[in-house]
C-alpha cells in the first residue's frame, strides 16, 4: 500500500474536533536565530581586533603631532581634555541635545510629510507623474545651497537648519517610499484584493507594511545625511550646536583641541543614530524582508 | 480491495452550478501590437457545488490564465464566467485564490495571516476561527511564528487556513503543492481531501501533476498544450479514500496521458497532438 493511501485513509478516520490528522511538525526553526548564541570567539574577535586597530590609530596620531611639532594641532590627550572642559563647562551636553533637536525635528517633520506623500505617489500614477520631474529637479540642489535662503527666511535660530534638515530629507524620502511602494510584490496585492479590503485597509494592512523594511533601510541611510546636514547648518545658521563649536573654537582663538573634540563627538553620536536605527531593522514586522542580514 | 465509499461524493446537481465557464477564449496582446498570442480557446467547464475539480495540463498552456480569468483578475476575451449564477467582474471573499506564487504576508504572524480575512467579525469570534483554522491545518503551537520560520509546507497550510477561515464558497488554488517534496506533497494532499470533507466547498485546484490530479478530483479537465482546449473531462471512478494500486487509477492516468498524447508505456510519443509548438513544448 502506498504512503498516500494510508496517508488519506488516516485523514478520513479524523473527526473535526481532533487536532486534524497532522500533527504539529516538530521543527525548532521558530527559535532559530532568535537565541542562537554566536561563538564566544567571534565576540571577542569583534571586540579585540577593532581595539587594536583603534588604539594604533592613536598612537600614529599622537606620534606624528609630536614628530611634526605643531604647537595648534592636538593629540589626542589633548583633545581627551578638551572634552572634559566642555563638560565641565555644561557646554558639551548643551551643544549636542541642540544638535540632536534640530536633527529630530527636521528629520521628523520630512518623515511626516515625505512617507505619506511617497505612499501616494508610489500607488498613484497621475500623482507620480505630476510630482516625480518637480521633485526630482530639487533633489540635487544641495542643503547648504539653501543656507542663504533659509537664513533670509528664519534668521538666526532653531528654525533654519530645522528646515535646512527637512529640506535635505524630504525629497529622498519621498522618492525612495515610492519606490518602495512600487516594488510590492503583486501576489500581495491580489491576494488582499480578493480579500476584499477597502482602499484604506489595502494601505494600511498591506502596501505599508510590504514597502516598510524598504523605507527604513532609507530612512536609516538618511538619518546619517541628516547628522551631515545639521553640522554643516550649524557652522552658518546659528549659534550653538556641535557645528557651531567647531567654527567658534577656531574663530575664538584657534583652539583646535575643542575642534577635534567636536569632530569626536560628531563621529560618536553619527555612530550611535546609525546603531539605533539598525534595532529598527530587527523588528519582527520588518526583519523578514532583510534575509539573515542581521540574524 | 475495493473498499465502499465512505462517504457520497457530496456532488448535489441542484439547479446552478457554482462555477460555469462559458465559452472562454483568451489572447494575450502583443507588445508591439502584430500579432496576439492565442492562450486559451472555446473553454466549457461547470461545476457544481461542492465538487472537487482538478485542472491538468503542460507547463505555459494557459492554467493560470484561465484561473486568473474565473476568479476575476483577468478579462477574458472571449466568453463569461458565473458563479452561482452571477457574472463574475472582479475578485471576491466569496472566492479564495491560493496563489502559484504563495501570497502569505511575512510581516505578520501565522494568527494574523489566517485572520487576514475576518475583519468584520467580534474579537471573539475571530480568536476562534483561527484556531480552528490553525487546528485544521495542522499548525497548532506555530500561531506567534513569522513566515520566514515556517517551512514550504507549512507556508501553504498557512495559506490555505487563511483561505479557509475567510469562509469563501469556492477555492480556486494555483499548484499549490508545486513546490513541495514528494511526501509533503503526499501529506498535504490527504490533508486537503480531509479538510474539503469537513468544509464541503467547492474546489478547483490547478496543477501539472496528473497523478495529483486523480488522487484529489472528482474530475478532472485535461487541457492541451497552447493554444489550450479541453482535451478530455473525465471523471475519477474511485471511492475515497483511493486504492493508488487499483485498476482503475491506472487506466484513469492512461487516459489522461492519451489525451495528452503521451503514454507510460512507449515513452512520450513524439506527435504531441496538433498544437505542439516549434520547440517541441507539450
Ligand atoms: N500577462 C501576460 N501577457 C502576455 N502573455 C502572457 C501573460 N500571462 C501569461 N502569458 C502567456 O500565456 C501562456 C500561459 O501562461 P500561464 O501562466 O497561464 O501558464 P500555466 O499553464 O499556468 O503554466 P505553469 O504550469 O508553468 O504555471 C504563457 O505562454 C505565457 O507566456
Ligand atoms: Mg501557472
Amino acid at each position: 500500500m502506498t504512503p498516500a493511501v494510508s496517508g488519506e485513509q488516516a485523514a478520513l478516520k479524523n473527526d473535526p474536533g481532533e487536532r486534524g490528522g497532522v500533527s504539529p511538525p516538530v521543527v525548532s526553526i521558530v527559535h532559530r536565530g532568535a537565541d542562537a548564541a554566536p561563538l564566544a570567539g567571534i565576540t571577542a574577535r569583534a571586540i579585540v581586533l577593532p581595539s587594536l586597530v583603534a588604539v594604533m590609530f592613536l598612537l600614529f596620531w599622537d606620534g606624528a603631532v609630536r614628530l611634526s611639532g605643531s604647537q595648534l594641532f592636538p593629540k589626542p590627550l589633548d583633545v581627551l581634555w578638551g572634552l572634559v572642559e566642555l563638560a565641565k563647562k555644561g557646554l558639551l551636553v548643551k551643544y549636542v541635545v541642540a544638535s540632536l533637536f534640530r536633527v529630530t525635528w527636521g528629520f521628523t517633520l520630512a518623515v511626516i510629510v515625505g512617507i505619506p506623500f511617497g505612499l501616494l505617489m508610489g500607488s498613484n500614477k497621475l500623482v507620480q507623474e505630476a510630482f516625480n520631474p518637480l521633485i526630482q529637479g530639487f533633489r540635487p540642489i544641495s542643503p547648504i545651497a539653501w543656507i542663504p535662503v533659509s537664513i533670509l527666511w528664519f534668521g538666526v535660530s532653531d528654525a533654519a537648519p530645522v528646515f535646512l534638515i527637512f529640506l535635505a530629507r524630504v525629497f529622498p524620502i519621498t522618492v525612495s517610499t515610492a519606490a518602495a511602494v512600487k516594488s510590492v510584490q503583486s501576489v500581495y496585492l491580489r491576494a488582499a484584493d480578493n480579500f476584499g479590503l477597502t482602499k484604506f485597509q489595502l494601505f494600511s494592512q498591506v502596501i505599508f507594511p510590504a514597502s516598510l523594511p524598504q523605507i527604513i533601510t532609507g530612512l536609516r541611510i538618511g538619518l546619517g545625511i541628516a547628522w551631515l546636514v545639521v553640522v554643516a547648518a550649524e557652522m552658518i545658521a546659528v549659534n550653538s550646536g556641535l557645528g557651531y563649536l567647531i567654527i567658534d573654537a577656531r574663530n575664538a582663538g584657534k583652539r583646535y583641541d575643542l575642534v577635534v573634540a567636536g569632530m569626536v563627538l560628531i563621529g560618536v553620536i553619527g555612530w550611535l543614530l546609525d546603531l539605533l536605527m539598525r534595532q529598527v531593522e530587527r523588528f519582527q514586522t520588518v526583519k523578514w524582508a532583510y534575509g539573515t542580514l542581521h540574524d | 480491495m475495493i473498499e465502499p465509499p465512505t462517504q457520497s461524493l457530496p456532488t448535489e446537481r441542484t439547479g446552478t452550478p457554482a462555477v460555469l465557464v462559458r465559452d472562454v477564449w483568451m489572447d494575450f496582446p502583443h507588445k508591439q501590437g502584430s500579432q496576439a498570442t492565442p492562450v486559451l480557446e472555446q473553454i466549457n467547464v461547470e461545476i457544481p457545488r461542492g465538487e472537487f475539480v482538478c485542472v491538468v495540463g503542460p507547463s505555459g498552456c494557459g492554467k493560470t490564465t484561465l484561473l486568473n480569468i474565473i476568479a476575476g483578475f483577468l478579462k477574458a476575451s472571449r466568453g463569461e464566467v458565473l458563479v452561482e449564477g452571477e457574472s463574475v467582474h472582479g475578485p471576491d471573499p466569496r472566492r479564495i485564490v491560493i496563489f502559484q506564487e504563495g501570497s502569505v504576508f511575512p510581516w505578520l504572524t501565522v494568527s494574523a495571516n489566517v485572520g487576514f480575512g475576518l475583519n468584520h467579525v467580534s474579537a471573539a469570534e475571530r480568536e476562534r476561527v483561527i484556531q480552528h483554522y490553525i487546528d485544521m491545518v495542522g499548525l497548532t503551537g506555530f500561531e506567534s511564528a513569522y513566515l520566514r520560520q515556517l517551512s514550504g509546507g507549512m507556508r501553504q497550510r498557512v495559506e490555505i487556513a487563511r483561505a479557509l477561515a475567510a469562509n469563501p464558497e469556492v477555492l480556486y488554488m494555483d499548484e499549490p503543492f508545486g513546490a513541495l517534496d514528494y511526501f509533503t506533497r503526499f501529506k498535504m494532499r490527504a490533508d486537503l481531501v480531509r479538510i474539503w470533507q469537513q468544509e464541503k466547498k467547492t474546489i478547483l485546484f490547478v496543477t501539472h501533476d496528473i497523478d495529483e490530479a486523480i488522487q484529489l478530483a472528482d474530475r478532472v479537465v485535461v487541457l492541451s498544450s497552447r493554444p489550450s482546449t479541453i482535451r478530455l473531462i473525465m471523471s475519477v471512478p474511485l471511492p475515497r479514500p483511493r486504492d493508488l494500486n487499483s485498476p482503475i487509477y491506472l487506466e484513469t492516468r492512461d487516459r489522461i496521458l492519451n489525451a495528452l498524447g503521451m503514454s507510460l508505456r512507449n515513452g512520450i510519443n513524439a506527435s504531441c497532438g496538433s498544437h505542439s509548438d516549434a520547440s517541441g513544448n507539450c
